[in-house]
């Protein structure tokens, strides 16, 4: 009996994406693959680097070490999803201000790591920062620089936040 | 790395589960997480037929007190363990030691179920649930049954979960009152996993003596154990540098230290020592 082809329907970025994969497709290859989203990228590959990091209901999970069909009805955020050439995400602008990385290669995985440590804590220490990152491996800023991106990120969010409480009120 | 071709079905609740793992004549897996299956499946070390994912169903999830018992449903996540208000209240030792496992992406998905059916021998949880005298809750072909987490893993990845069953909770003991706890480890660094992890929970009497103490080892050996030695040695004793040193040196009588490439036998020994003597500072001076 062959292998059957499971139904997998998610929303990413915002768009619904329905398809049929082999139940053995990661979601790091559905995304890639499938969708075409190659931010994410793939480095370990055994649930360390945290390079193929993507928000799954708001929480961050490692693409890499998931079935597809177990995101089925989720929603899922990638890198890609984050902000525009126009119009940056705040972390984005933080990490292009700050430098905020080299290579580039983790950047993805970071910044989204990053946006899902900022919705829980909109205001974290350099201590909660270098915490939050502890699932995610970069080669070559040594951290500090990505400290500083995410401390810039929290402050223009925080900035952003006013200008909307004022506009409400 | 892309796992072997299996078959998936996911499974409502847990008479279906059991139901599809007794039709899958022995090439069926339960996945919850999937945090430590799915990378032994991409190794290819394991290539089940048949993944049933139970992680919709509804009836293992939440964290409720019974008795002088917390029951933790198998689907609870790391992190969701590490912040519940009721098991950072009542068995801060058990939620201190899941803030530790892996890193926050790893917590937002392993199971508390998953981790200990598994049976990992470098897995954080086993040493709170032996010093919590942890209780597994398992159906499976002939009902419902209750295993005690202490016996319950054999050797790596081995454990007595009988065939065609699941974990469905977890429950621990909450300790008395005037106990404190705490869970230490000394990891390997790439890998975060513990070369040993020691969890102390105990506590001394009125008069000064010790009157509770419970002390979990994990990540020195094949099998997690619980150091009998040292607590028999320290109760009635007066908590002292002395007395803590002098039970320390028996943490390792109880169990058997591995050997690889990370850690000798000898400094295991050595470590596991060393490590208990801090854990239970912490708690009784």
């Amino acid at each position: 009996m062959g292998i059957q082809d499971v139904s997998v329907g998610v929303i990413v970025n915002g768009k619904e994406r329905c398809a049929e994969v082999e139940p053995r497709t990661l979601l790091v290859h559905y995304l890639r693959d499938g969708l075409g989203l190659k931010g994410t990228h793939i480095g370990c590959d055994t649930s360390q680097c945290g390079a193929c990091t993507v928000m799954l209901d708001e929480a961050a999970v490692k693409s890499c070490t998931m079935l597809a069909v177990q995101a089925d009805g989720t929603e899922i955020t990638t890198v890609e999803g984050l902000g525009t050439i126009k119009n940056l995400h705040p972390i984005q602008q933080g990490f292009w201000e700050e430098h905020g990385l080299q290579c580039g290669y983790c950047t993805p995985g970071v910044m989204v790591a990053m946006v899902a440590l900022l919705k829980e804590n909109p205001n974290p220490t350099d201590e909660e920062i270098r915490i939050g990152l502890e699932g995610v491996i970069c080669r070559c800023t040594g951290y500090q620089f990505i400290v500083n991106a995410v401390k810039h990120a929290a402050k223009l969010m925080a900035e952003q936040n006013i200008e909307i409480e004022e506009v409400l009120s | 790395m892309i796992p072997a071709k299996f078959d998936y079905v996911r499974a409502d609740s847990v008479d279906q589960a059991i139901q599809l793992l007794q039709q899958s004549d022995g090439e069926g897996k339960i996945m919850a997480g999937g945090h430590s299956l799915l990378p032994l499946m991409k190794f290819r070390v394991t290539e089940p037929g048949k993944i049933i994912d139970i992680s919709r169903i509804a009836e293992l999830k939440g964290v409720r007190i019974e008795g002088n018992r917390i029951i933790v449903g198998a689907l609870t996540t790391h992190h969701e363990l590490a912040t519940h208000p009721i098991a950072q209240e009542l068995v801060p030792v058990l939620a201190d030691a899941a803030s530790q496992i892996g890193d926050i992406q790893i917590r937002n998905r392993g199971t508390i179920g998953g981790n200990i059916a598994h049976g990992d021998p470098v897995a954080d949880l086993p040493a709170p649930a032996l010093a919590l005298e942890a209780e597994l809750q398992i159906q499976g072909d002939e009902g419902q049954e209750v295993m005690s987490v202490d016996g319950f893993i054999l050797g790596p990845l081995i454990t007595l979960l009988p065939e065609n069953s699941v974990v469905t909770s977890v429950s621990f003991k909450i300790p008395p009152s005037h106990t404190k706890s705490t869970y230490l480890k000394f990891f390997h660094h790439a890998s975060g996993y513990p070369v040993v992890g020691v969890a102390v929970v105990a506590g001394v009497d009125k008069k000064g003596f010790i009157d509770f103490v419970r002390v979990g080892i994990t990540g020195v050996g094949e099998v997690s154990y619980r150091a009998s030695s040292v607590e028999k040695q320290l109760l009635g004793q007066r908590p002292t540098e002395t007395t803590i040193q002098s039970a320390a040196e028996l943490a390792i009588e109880d169990g058997e230290m591995g050997s690889d490439l990370f850690a000798s036998a000898e400094y295991r020994a050595n470590i596991c020592k060393v490590y208990t003597a801090r854990a239970l500072k912490t708690v009784l001076l």
